[in-house]
């Protein structure tokens, strides 16, 4: 098996190109367990981690640059109120030992419709830029997924850095595990509120085929919100609304039975995650505008 | 953590002289070593001419095999050798109970995961590859899969003699009762794995005399040993073993894994032979813990006096016996629980299908047991309109009732009181009000804030078995030599009782420091120069291993003061901190002389096999005798927060009060009582082999879930001391019982908070949501 190193982003996207074949590896954290288990025997293996680029993370006029090759672990410590969604997401992520190793590049690499930043991508309305070398590619996340574990990286493609507008309104992130640690999700739910443009961003993860949208959940809280003029008054969000919505993101979902799950639980905890993750988000819009803005985080963790 | 060591004291006097002897907590010597990774395991043995052994498995559940062609894995650069079945040169059959499975499968395979052949090659890549170019041709046999109906007549057998293992029915009493109150369940409970860290590994290294040097982690030498030479057609002078580091056992250890295999290499190659199995061979490579479907029925008098009991229990012992047999006795002789029940009427399975084997694991037949017979008695409880705590009170066993086998129990009963201790410990306070989230159901996935959260609160006890029952002859053997080395008194103590990390080896030495006065004391490494240690299971070690420690040192004791009377011409002697000193009744212990005075250059060696009181087996027709050395008791009180519309769990507290007899090692102790009530409540909320027609759908630790540091709670534990006098220092097996009865509490406070029935564990989410 052929190692190739190299230090620079331009060798990088050189040696994809020369060999398409060869296997990038940042955290390696699914990469070493599937050359482990021999699910995979890649003819080359490309090291990402010597790119001090895919590591860096930041402001590009509106959004975040945040690079592929950013950790967990980082996420949580430097971004925890920049992106509040993705940093919740990371926190449920395997054990301290992954977060520091793996990567938000990684779990897009794999697109697994578990990965956990998915969901939080999702509903962040993100961009994957995509570079080889010939050219960059911006693609809206929604597009990023085409099936179980694919996405529409070409086989000389790279993941640059995923692009993420600051939320102007409350983020939250749910994930549902049999046990309270190290646990790969039977449902997710990631939720963005957008103010400020009065609308609603969702994510579902670990029930369908890959990481998805709902979009019709999500015109028909906003446009309930604008119905109800709440957007304006910032009135509590009645509880049949919520409902109603965790049942429009159910409704996205097309989830399968297996050894972590049934489908019927998982669209039933869809529809709780869903209707809790919006009240929760709203409630602290709510706040946020009437309190000082040094609101509660999302999660509350004692050191 | 808060712990109490009440009511007795130590039973021996201890008085100041040389540390670390019983009642105390010395350090472990392995404990270091375990902590910073520089333990050596089993996986990490190591021999510079070795190679490499695998081991190809079946991937059906049940099939014929017409064929093996090896020529394409001889051909791979760097084997050695290829084995099948043809090539065991003794007898191709072990187990435990019964000789029914194959070293190498012949004819046919009855689970997926069966040994079929094995490659040795220079390196564990290229063995793996060889193994996957063996070509063998299977027919696939319809496969037993529903253990329910096993036993049906129109059911293929698994074996020539049919699918029964063991059948065992208790009666007492009148046998058609009648009580005013009648509650009846039914329960299931799925497949526990022991998930012992370390996997099966072994080096077999060959002899010059033909024979064969094993090192390996088990759980019971010689048991090993019996049954390699009867594969290998060798005489036990031929076949040594010596225990390796084991990384836990919890009953996955007892059958034979690699061992005969890697011999089998080892002989034919002439080089030594490794094998280490991965995480995933693992979940093949032992057996598990038997699923059971249990079908109770209580009847009471409107107080909730028990009347009668029926119980009808039946475990899926897969395709080979191993433990089968002693597990249904458990299940039969122990599964009404620590209750004084006049009429009984128990009948209990055990089966073989094509599902995984399934065996011995902590708790063994107890533990499914507990689930049916605790949840019934809330149901009394519930049903005489009585407390459940009270309900265990009114029917629990007392020292001096006989058992539903009509043995009396003879030392300390405490059911009453084990529950009231756990139901008057400081209950957790109410949940905050802006809970950190890891305190909440589904922990940082933060899927609650408190919407859906209800507590519940459930109890159990239990009683198990210590040792080994039902007449078996359940022996250890200790060799104890005092000598001076270097001018200093040192004791060896050997015994061939396996250290499966649960501190066996500290208390060999705190037994030997309290009987000779000597502070050094070397372990012995453990192997078959010595005789048998029986089995490190039915948490037996302490007791019948103690006690053969126990009884060597005071022969070695009683020769060594014999020297010392001869030589300081009076009787009245005892040993103390290296010194012979008077043994006068004030205590004063006036030096006499020194150690190395009396003995010189003498060594003094005693070897000794040691009993406990026998058992017996019980009448086959009506279950009755007195199967069981001795008995353990514990009892739980868990607290649980349940989100009831997302049906995930989070154990607030989980807290216990146990009898250990006499506490050898109080830091053991907690530590056997803290593993084995995880252990107990990774059964109840999570831990299960899921096994579709025959197959283990999740052999990995992705998807077979055993508890995390936030999952378990912080305990209170008590600890009881009440000495049974039968045994060495009066100590009571531990580490059993905990296991068994924090499962049930846990199912109960699950109920408690859902009001659903839960009659299976593990309890899913579903389960709770009714999704
Ligand atoms: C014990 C354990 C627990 C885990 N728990 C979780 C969990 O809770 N939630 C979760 O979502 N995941 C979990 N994972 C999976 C894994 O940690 C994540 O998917 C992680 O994000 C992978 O990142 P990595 O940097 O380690 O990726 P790697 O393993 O290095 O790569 C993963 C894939 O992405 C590709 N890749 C990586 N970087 C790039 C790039 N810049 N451009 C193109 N392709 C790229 C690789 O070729 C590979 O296909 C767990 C894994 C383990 C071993």
């Amino acid at each position: 098996m052929d190692f190739l190193a190299p230090t620079t982003w331009a060798d990088a996207l050189a040696a994809k190109a020369e060999h398409p074949d060869a296997l990038p590896v940042a955290g390696g954290t699914d990469v070493m367990v599937e050359i482990n288990f021999d699910h995979a025997r890649p003819p080359a293996l490309l090291d990402l981690t010597r790119l001090p680029v895919l590591r860096e993370w930041a402001r590009d006029g509106g959004r975040i640059r945040l690079g592929a090759g950013v950790t967990y672990a980082r996420v949580i410590d430097e971004l925890g109120a920049t992106l509040p969604g993705l940093a919740m997401a990371s926190r449920t992520v395997g054990s301290p030992q992954i977060r520091n190793r793996g990567t938000v590049g990684g779990n897009l690499g794999s697109a697994s419709p578990a990965g956990d930043s998915h969901p939080a991508l999702l509903a962040a309305d993100t961009t994957v830029e995509v570079a080889s070398v010939r050219g960059v590619r911006l693609l809206p996340i929604g597009e990023f997924f085409t099936g179980v574990k694919r996405s529409a990286l070409a086989p000389d493609e790279l993941i640059a850095a995923v692009l993420i507008t600051p939320p102007s309104g409350p983020q939250q992130y749910c994930k549902i595990g049999t046990r309270n640690a190290m646990v790969i999700a039977v449902s997710a739910f990631g939720f963005a509120l957008h103010p400020d443009r009065r609308g609603v961003g969702t994510g579902i993860g670990s029930a369908a085929p890959t990481p998805r949208r709902a979009p019709a959940a999500e015109e028909f809280l906003a446009g309930e919100l604008e119905a109800a003029g709440l957007w304006d008054s910032r009135g509590a969000l009645p509880d049949g609304l919520a409902r109603e919505f965790g049942h429009r993101v159910r409704d996205a979902a097309s989830p399968i039975d297996d050894v972590r799950g049934t489908a019927a639980y998982r669209l039933a905890s869809l529809s709780v995650m869903a209707r809790r993750a919006a009240t929760w988000a709203w409630d602290a819009h709510r706040s946020a505008a009437c309190g000082p803005s040094d609101e509660d985080p999302p999660v509350r963790m004692h050191p | 953590m808060t712990t109490s060591a009440t009511p007795a004291t130590a039973a021996t006097s201890t008085r100041a002289g040389v540390a670390g002897r019983i009642g105390e907590s010395p350090l472990r010597p392995d404990g270091t070593l375990k902590v910073t990774g520089e333990f050596a395991y089993a996986s990490d043995l190591w021999h510079d001419q070795m190679v490499w052994g695998v081991t190809l498995r079946s991937p059906h559940p049940h099939a014929r095999i017409v064929s093996i062609d090896l020529s394409a894995a001889l051909a791979v650069p760097g084997v050695s050798a290829v084995l099948t079945a043809d090539d065991v040169p003794g007898v191709n059959a072990v187990g435990l109970e019964h000789l029914d499975q194959p070293a190498l499968a012949t004819g046919v395979v009855r689970y997926e995961g069966e040994p079929v052949a094995l490659v040795a090659a220079d390196h564990p890549e290229t063995a793996r590859r060889a193994a996957k170019r063996i070509v063998v041709t299977y027919e696939v046999l319809p496969a037993v899969t529903d253990p329910r109906r096993a036993l049906d007549a129109d059911t293929p057998r698994v074996h020539d003699g049919g699918n029964l293992v063991r059948r065992m029915a208790v009666r007492r009493g009148d046998p058609s009762p009648s009580a005013p109150v009648v509650v009846a369940l039914e329960f299931e409970v799925g497949m526990q794995d022991q998930a012992f860290l370390g996997p099966e590994s072994g080096l077999a290294v060959p002899a010059e005399d033909g024979g064969v040097d094993l090192y390996v982690a088990t759980q019971w030498l010689h048991v090993d040993q019996d049954q390699i030479c009867r594969v290998l057609g060798l005489p036990p002078e031929q076949v040594r073993l010596s225990l390796a580091g084991v990384g836990g056992a919890f009953g996955g250890r007892e059958d034979l894994s690699m061992h005969v295999h890697a011999c089998l290499l080892a002989l034919r190659t002439g080089k030594p032979v490794k094998m280490s199995y991965s995480r995933e061979e693992s979940f093949f490579g032992h057996v598990h813990r038997h699923p059971a479907w249990l079908s109770y029925e209580f009847g009471a008098e409107r107080d909730g006096t028990l009347v009668y009991a029926k119980a009808d229990v039946l475990l899926d012992g897969g395709a080979y016996a191993s433990s089968t047999g002693a597990v249904v006795g458990n299940a039969g002789t122990l599964g009404l629980g620590p209750y004084r029940i006049p009429n009984v009427h128990v009948d209990a399975r055990g089966v073989y299908t094509n599902n995984p084997p399934c065996g011995a694991m902590r708790g063994f037949g107890c533990v499914q047991a507990a689930f049916a017979y605790e949840a019934l008695m809330d149901s009394l409880a519930d049903a005489v309109g009585i407390d459940r705590v009270e309900i265990r009170v009114l029917n629990g066993m007392r020292e001096g009732d006989s058992n539903i086998t009509g043995q009396v129990i003879d030392s300390a009963a405490p059911v009453a009181e084990l529950i009231a201790i756990v139901r008057d410990m400081p209950l957790p306070p109410d949940r905050a009000e802006n809970p950190d989230l890891r305190d909440l159901p589904g922990g940082v996935s933060n899927t609650t804030h408190g919407e859906g959260v209800v507590r519940g609160v459930g109890y159990a006890v239990t009683y198990k078995n210590v040792g080994f029952s039902e007449g078996f002859d359940d022996h250890s053997t200790a060799r104890v030599r005092l000598e001076i080395t270097g001018g200093e008194p040192v004791v060896t103590v050997q015994t061939a009782a396996a250290e499966v990390g649960q501190g066996l080896i500290t208390v060999e030495q705190q037994i030997c420091r309290t009987e000779l006065g000597v502070e050094r004391v070397v372990v012995h490494p453990k192997d078959t120069t010595v005789g048998s240690g029986g089995s490190t299971s039915a948490s037996r070690q302490t007791y019948v291993t103690g006690g053969a420690v126990k009884a060597a040192c005071e022969a070695v004791r009683s020769s060594v003061l014999a020297r010392a009377a001869a030589v300081l011409g009076r009787d009245d002697l005892r040993l103390e901190g290296d010194k012979i000193v008077a043994q006068d009744r004030h205590g004063s212990g006036e030096v006499l002389a020194g150690l190395a005075e009396i003995l010189g250059t003498d060594a003094v060696e005693e070897t000794v096999q040691w009993r406990h009181r026998p058992t017996h087996p019980i009448d086959p027709l009506t279950g009755q005798g007195d199967a069981h050395v001795q008995y353990a008791f514990s009892a739980h009180r868990a607290v649980v927060d349940v989100d009831v519309e997302l049906g995930l769990v989070k154990v607030v507290a989980l807290d216990t009060a146990q009898d250990v007899g006499l506490a050898i090692n109080p830091d053991a102790v907690l530590g056997q009582i803290q593993g084995g009530s995880a252990q107990g409540m990774g059964l109840a909320l999570m831990e299960e082999i899921v096994v579709t027609d025959g197959h283990v759908r999740n052999p990995s630790f992705t998807d077979y879930l055993i508890p995390t540091i936030l999952d378990m709670p912080p305990m209170t534990i008590q600890v009881l001391e009440y000495a049974d006098p039968h045994a060495p220092y009066g100590v009571r097996g531990v580490g059993e019982p905990p296991t068994i009865s924090s499962g049930p509490a846990v199912a109960a406070a699950v109920r408690a908070a859902t009001g659903r029935p839960l009659r299976r564990v593990p309890i899913r989410p579903e389960h709770i949501v009714g999704g």
